[in-house]
């Protein structure tokens, strides 16, 4: 019974893809890819392209080549399959039909495929481990630009919905001296010093706390308080305090920033438990040298919790205070204004800015919590 | 026998006023009473003892008997609520203050951040020790537990024995004149066990401490005391003090003989009678 439970649950997926890939690659081959009568066959490049890839997808069911060139070589005629059928469809826009949208399919399943017999890869050395642990993400994210790409453009969605990432990317590097204003007037001054200001007071709040424990009971619902008022309510009145330059939207940001890091905080100070602190008691060891030997090294892993959280806090904060009031300059402000006037790519252009800075500032504090944490459970692993 | 006790006592006194200078912990009618939801649990109750300098005595009883209160309270963990205790001649507290013992917890509770090394540079960093007075003691007791060698390892990087060896060596390297161990050995298995005892034994005669041991494994309190604490709890007190006749120096094999298991048989006969006593 159990037996023939985990025989059914163990399908052949790489099997089942293969063959998959080839009946999708027939069905393009035969249907008309494009409205009224296009037909693959007048691209000879990609129609052969496509036979390749059939032929590269089954070759373990055929039986040939059944090694790491084989795979390689399946990545790249994907590659070139998916660069084909962009440049094919970016000439057709919006006329795809039933044979396009089956050699998408294709060269997404072939994709997948060439990521299952990456992963597949027993490596020899730990560099190329390593090396096909960041590829793996890395082919996830391309694979779904690429048909982002491709189904914006066959779909024919009008740019205001969705413009296509090719769209987006010349956007960018059209406009490369504006996002940088708007990055350092946001992120640079805004997010930076919110962040450090809103981290490092609470931080130091967290300590005094602890050290009075009346203030545990006065300060932590005022904290929460503050941590519960909405934003959009909160930063206009930072606008009418601070003005409308950047240090209203650091405002913004330190009243985001600041309860996480303080509640965190004092909940890592009382980590350490009564046989440790014994420990220290038993050398005569003064408040602060259990701080810092003892309660501090503890607290950390909770600390870089909030500050992974506020990391990306932070730049959310900063944008969305942006929408009350800014000089002309700002990634929030860019955003407010080129929606307004249906500048679509610029906004995703502004997106695209924050999303890669968010992720870049969370990885950052991530690699610096490895450093400091590398004796914990969680991290040595 | 007590001519010649009684006249080590008047020299003593004659050289030094007030208590005997030998005389590590002093405890007169010491009790100790928590206040819970559901009433006082008395923890201890009438504590008499006395230990001299260079004695290793053991408390050994059920749990519950106050066995680590009573230790607790001789390292100023715990404040007794009636009665007097005096550690170096001093309160508890003033010797805490002083650094005049070394604990050794039932965990190791080595801290995971530093390496063994430093950990057992820990109190000495409290203490602020020089930088080579502090590498000079530690590489002194690392050697003394056998862990020389291991400085740079981090303490999840050791077995259970190496890391309590390792919290034994932070203990030591304090100095102090005496050790207060609450069933150090309690989470090892038995082979680790009698190794590290026999270890603890060798240290002990090689610099004369002073060894306030908690147990509840009879062999074990046999095998390393020169005297043995019975507790009996409800309320925590002092049920026998069995002053040992093994000679000091001493190697596993004492198990087998007859005057160990006599000693075995009275400490055993105590914890019965200390149970039915309740019952």
């Amino acid at each position: 019974m159990s037996t023939q439970t985990v025989s059914r649950s163990r399908v052949d997926i790489p099997a089942l893809l293969a063959w998959f890939i080839v009946a999708l690659v027939v069905v393009g081959l035969f249907c008309p890819i494009f409205r009224p009568d296009f037909r693959v066959m007048d691209v000879p490049r990609l129609s052969l392209c496509l036979v390749i890839l059939a032929i590269a997808a089954v070759r373990y069911e055929l039986g040939f080549m059944r090694n790491r060139f084989g795979d390689l070589m399946l990545g790249v005629v994907t590659a070139v399959a998916a660069w084909l059928l962009i440049g094919t469809v970016s000439n057709h826009p919006g006329d795809a039909a039933l044979g396009f949208w089956a050699l998408t399919v294709a060269a997404w399943a072939s994709a997948w495929l060439f990521v299952e017999r990456l992963a597949s890869w027993k490596s020899a050395s730990k560099t190329t481990e390593r090396l096909i642990n960041l590829v793996i993400p890395a082919l996830f994210g391309l694979t779904l630009l690429v048909l982002w790409q491709i189904i914006v453009t066959g779909a024919g969605i009008p740019k205001v919905l969705l413009p296509a990432p090719s769209e987006i990317w010349l956007r960018l590097i059209n406009s490369v001296p504006t996002l940088w204003a708007d990055f350092r007037q946001t992120f640079l001054k805004a997010v930076l010093a919110g962040y450090a200001i809103g981290c490092g007071s609470a931080f130091l709040t967290a300590i005094l706390v602890d050290r009075v424990p009346f203030l545990r009971r006065g300060l932590l619902p005022i904290g929460n308080l503050v941590s519960a008022l909405p934003i959009i309510g909160v930063a206009p009145i930072m606008v009418m305090w601070f003005g409308f330059d950047w240090p209203s939207k650091a405002a913004v940001v330190i009243i985001m920033t600041f309860f996480p890091m303080l509640v965190n905080t004092v909940a890592g100070l009382s980590a350490s438990d009564s046989m440790q602190r014994d420990l220290m008691r038993t050398y005569a060891s003064g408040y602060w040298q259990t701080l810092v030997k003892l309660r501090l090294p503890m607290a950390m892993p909770f600390i870089f919790n909030a500050l992974k959280i506020n990391s990306t806090l932070a730049l959310i904060g900063a944008i969305v205070a942006e929408f009350f009031g800014t000089p002309t300059v700002g990634m929030g402000f860019r955003i407010s204004t080129e929606v307004g006037r249906m500048n679509v790519d610029m906004v995703w252009a502004e997106i695209a800015v924050a999303a890669v800075a968010g992720s870049l500032f969370y990885g950052l504090v991530a690699v610096i919590e490895r450093k400091v944490t590398f004796w914990h459970a969680s991290v040595r692993g | 026998m007590t001519s010649l006790a009684g006249a080590k006592d008047t020299e003593m006194v004659e050289k030094h006023t007030g208590a005997s200078p030998d005389r590590v912990i002093d405890i007169e009618k010491l009790s100790l009473t928590f206040e819970t939801g559901d009433g006082p649990v008395h923890a201890l109750s009438d504590i008499d003892l006395k230990i001299e300098q260079g004695d290793f005595v053991s408390f050994i009883g059920p749990s519950g008997c106050g066995k680590t209160t009573l230790l607790r309270v001789i390292a100023d963990l715990e404040k007794p609520t009636a009665g007097k205790i005096t550690v170096n001649g001093v309160s508890p507290e003033e010797a805490r203050l002083n650094r005049a013992y070394g604990y050794v917890f039932q965990a190791a509770a080595l801290y995971s951040w530093r390496t063994i090394a430093s950990n057992v540079a820990l109190p000495l960093e409290i203490m602020r020790l020089s930088r080579s007075e502090r590498q000079e003691r530690v590489a002194r007791n690392l050697e003394l537990v056998n862990l020389s060698g291991f400085e740079q390892k981090y303490p999840w990087q050791l077995s259970g024995g190496m890391q309590q060896r390792a919290s034994i060596a932070r203990a030591l390297a304090v100095e102090p004149d005496l050790l207060l161990m609450d069933e150090p050995f309690g989470a090892l298995d038995e082979i680790v066990r009698d190794h590290l005892n026999e270890q603890l034994l060798q240290l002990w005669a090689k610099t004369s401490k002073t060894v306030a041991f908690v147990t509840h494994s009879i062999p074990e309190a046999v095998f390393l005391s020169t005297k043995i604490v019975v507790l009996c709890p409800r309320p925590g007190r002092i049920y026998d003090v069995i002053e040992s006749d093994l000679p000091r120096e001493r190697s596993l094999d004492i198990r087998e003989t007859p005057e160990f298991l006599r000693i075995a048989h009275r400490v055993r006969e105590g914890l019965k009678a200390g149970h039915s006593y309740e019952d």
